[in-house]
């Protein structure tokens, strides 16, 4: 199956009932996402989007309608709370889309997970995407096509790019996966990178990181000792001033190994073959399966 | 969103934390009484007048002066209120100073350095400490940094009291100065957590000739996030200490920095933002600022972005990159043809173009007969800008 997601997954829409929630679910569900149910509090019993049945809690719809993923557009102010209730329902994959949750709920989100069983992607994140079986949040579907070369990424419109990169040289992805650019998120890098390296179905894999943090070094070192497919890189903001916030929360520099140069640096030393222009994502992915 | 000097310590001060104090003066004529206030309030003739910008340096840029008396004072608040101060945070511009802080002279014994602030790895907050108070905390992390404690909290729990025996054994209190910097430690991740502080740092943290411990600076960041439940906080927003087309560009919901290059770029998403400034610089060229015109682009939004980035002279070609997802790329289309006709661009505009809906704007665009430049991938258009402002 690709990895996280594939079309056997059981997805419910948290804040499916609200202008976001609900223009993505129809998305996903034109894609052709098994979306089982969605949960608005207040509003159970309901049924939208031609048939999927609206739920008041989590645990109603883990229960009725046997949910494993959960994508949620809930406000900020409340999503922290979104999230903790997916996961003590018991659903394993929550993927939270919703962009400006405070730090210190998203610590606390955190937290609450450590003893979980659920796996987090978010948020702030464009989501997850495995050609012509799942689309779990907003990446534009149309712009992927089945494929061996999973891509990981801390941004939304660049991961498009990538993708839309790939599919020029005649390639298709596995599963896309936005992790999204919060400085809290709750799968690293490193994690998705493990994951495509034990998937028989992924060859290579794309990993898009930008200036701030240190999850692509992290993700470096793991390549170096254990990696066991090409990695092709790019990290955004080799022009970003230091000590600038760049959109997302997590891009500023604000130590030195946090420059777009010295990830760069580390990734090559690592084996990843790192562009520098982000023009040539898609023609390095061509190159390394020609000479893998 | 940082706040000045005055407005932390008064945040600090209801946290029962003890702060080097003292009052604002906004204009010379208050001055004297201030100076006065101080002297009595303190029993000090000694003052300190300090700048209240939000940039760093302030001492070194001659923002901060102590005063042996009264007239000294004075001195002191009519050159620093009103002069534009130049520090290595201000940039070579240097910031105007609208309001100074009259404060209470101290004898000082020993200086710290604390601060709090998040650490990225673990998600949690990190409390950090060095007996190298008062400098540059960065010139410390990198060539000492066996002088900086760190302790990481859990949040579920808090900054516990063992914690903060530890950092307040680590600075090599004892006696009297050891408890109160326990208490001092345990009172600031409150207000840290409280106020959904990103960073709160007291440089210096002092212990006076007295043996008294108490925060005689003290900078705080924001979460921006949060400020939707901290209003008092967000009431204090100073507009003055930020770029003008940045806080116009942030009332359309446009996120602009100005950077000082030529090549204007309008991009929609942060990441691909910063990867097209890159772009332009591998292909000769200098980005003139990173522009998210985020995920609602659309007719006004296009119009006030390009109005933006007109506002920097220096812009000598713009080039705009949308991939559209959600964004649909024919009414960005749309909102160029009537930002193009209606701001009499006299700049060259390469548009780039590419997702959902692109082949309906290429359309627009070409039947609107206004004059850009039309790129097809993300090199072709970097390739085209940075010639065309060339």
């Amino acid at each position: 199956m690709a990895i996280l997601v594939d079309n056997e997954s059981r997805i419910i829409v948290q804040g499916i009932t609200g202008s976001e929630g609900s223009f993505h679910a129809e998305q996903c569900l034109a894609y052709g996402s098994n979306i089982v149910g969605g949960v608005t509090p207040g509003k159970g019993g309901q049924s939208v989007l031609e048939g999927v049945p609206v739920f008041n809690t989590c645990y109603d719809a883990r229960q009725s309608v046997q949910a494993n993923v959960s994508l949620i557009f809930v406000p900020a102010p409340f999503a922290a709370e979104a999230i903790m209730e997916a996961a003590d329902a018991g659903i394993e994959l929550v993927v939270c889309i919703t962009e400006g949750i405070p730090v210190r709920d998203m610590i606390m989100v955190k937290a609450y997970l450590k003893n979980k069983q659920t796996r987090l992607i978010g948020p702030n994140c464009p989501g997850l995407l495995t050609p012509e079986q799942a689309k779990v949040g907003i990446m534009p579907g149309f712009i992927a096509k089945p494929g061996r070369i999973g891509v990981v990424s801390k941004s939304g419109t660049l991961t498009y790019e990538a993708v839309y990169q790939i599919g020029r040289v005649g390639l298709g992805q596995s599963t896309c996966v936005g992790i999204g650019g919060d400085p809290i998120i709750g799968t690293s890098m490193l994690e998705v990178l493990t994951l495509f390296d034990a998937d028989p179905l992924t060859d290579a894999v794309v990993l898009i990181g930008e200036i701030g943090g240190s999850m692509e070094i992290e993700a470096a070192e793991y390549v170096q000792q254990h990696g066991k497919k090409p990695v092709i890189g790019f990290i955004a903001g080799e022009t970003a001033p230091p000590g600038r916030r760049m959109g997302h929360a997590g891009a500023i520099v604000s130590g030195a190994d946090e420059s777009a140069a010295a990830k760069k640096a580390i990734m090559r030393s690592s084996g990843i073959v790192v562009v520098d222009s982000p023009a040539g994502i898609g023609e390095a992915v061509a190159q390394q399966l020609q000479t893998a | 969103m940082n706040i000045h000097e005055y407005q932390a310590k008064e945040l600090l001060k209801e946290y029962k934390i003890a702060i080097q104090d003292g009052f604002v003066v906004s204009e010379v004529s208050a001055a004297d009484a201030a100076i006065t206030a101080v002297q009595q309030q303190f029993n000090t003739q000694a003052v300190v007048i300090k700048a209240q910008i939000h940039a760093g340096g302030r001492g070194k840029g001659g923002g901060v002066k102590f005063c042996p008396d009264t007239a000294s004072a004075k001195q002191a608040v009519e050159s620093i209120l009103g002069m534009n101060l130049v520090t290595h945070q201000t940039g070579p511009d240097g910031q105007l100073v609208r309001q100074v802080l009259v404060a209470q002279a101290l004898d000082i014994q020993f200086e710290y350095y604390v601060a709090i602030t998040l650490d990225r790895s673990t998600g949690c907050p990190v409390v950090m400490v060095s007996t190298e108070g008062g400098v540059d905390i960065e010139t410390v992390a990198a060539e000492t940094p066996d002088k900086i404690t760190r302790v990481v909290v859990d949040p579920v729990v808090g900054l516990r009291a063992f914690q903060a025996r530890h950092l307040a054994g680590s600075l090599g209190l004892s006696g009297d100065v050891y408890k109160q910097a326990i208490a001092f430690f345990i009172k600031l991740y409150c207000c840290y957590e409280a106020a959904d502080a990103s960073l709160i740092e007291v440089n210096p943290l002092v212990v006076t000739d007295d043996n008294q411990l108490v925060a005689l600076d003290a900078k705080f960041n924001f979460d921006d996030n949060a400020l939707y439940r901290q209003k008092t906080i967000a009431s204090q927003r100073d507009t003055h200490e930020e770029d003008p087309s940045e806080v116009e560009a942030s009332k359309h919901n446009l996120n602009y920095v100005k950077l000082d290059g030529t090549v204007g770029c309008m991009v929609n998403g942060a990441g691909l933002a910063m990867a097209t400034m890159d772009i332009i610089k591998f292909e000769g060229g200098e980005p003139a600022n990173f522009l998210d015109v985020g995920g609602g682009a659309n007719v006004e939004t296009v119009k006030q972005g390009f109005s933006i980035i007109l506002s920097d002279p220096n812009v000598k070609a713009i080039l705009v990159n949308i991939f559209g997802g959600i964004v649909r790329c024919d009414r960005v289309a749309n909102g160029i043809v009537q930002a193009v006709s209606e701001l009499n661009l006299s700049v060259p505009v390469v548009v780039r173009l590419e997702g959902t809906n692109a082949s309906v704007a290429k359309t627009i665009l070409d039947k609107s007969g206004v004059s850009i430049i039309s790129a097809t991938t993300l090199e072709d258009a970097a390739q085209k800008v940075v010639q065309a402002a060339s």
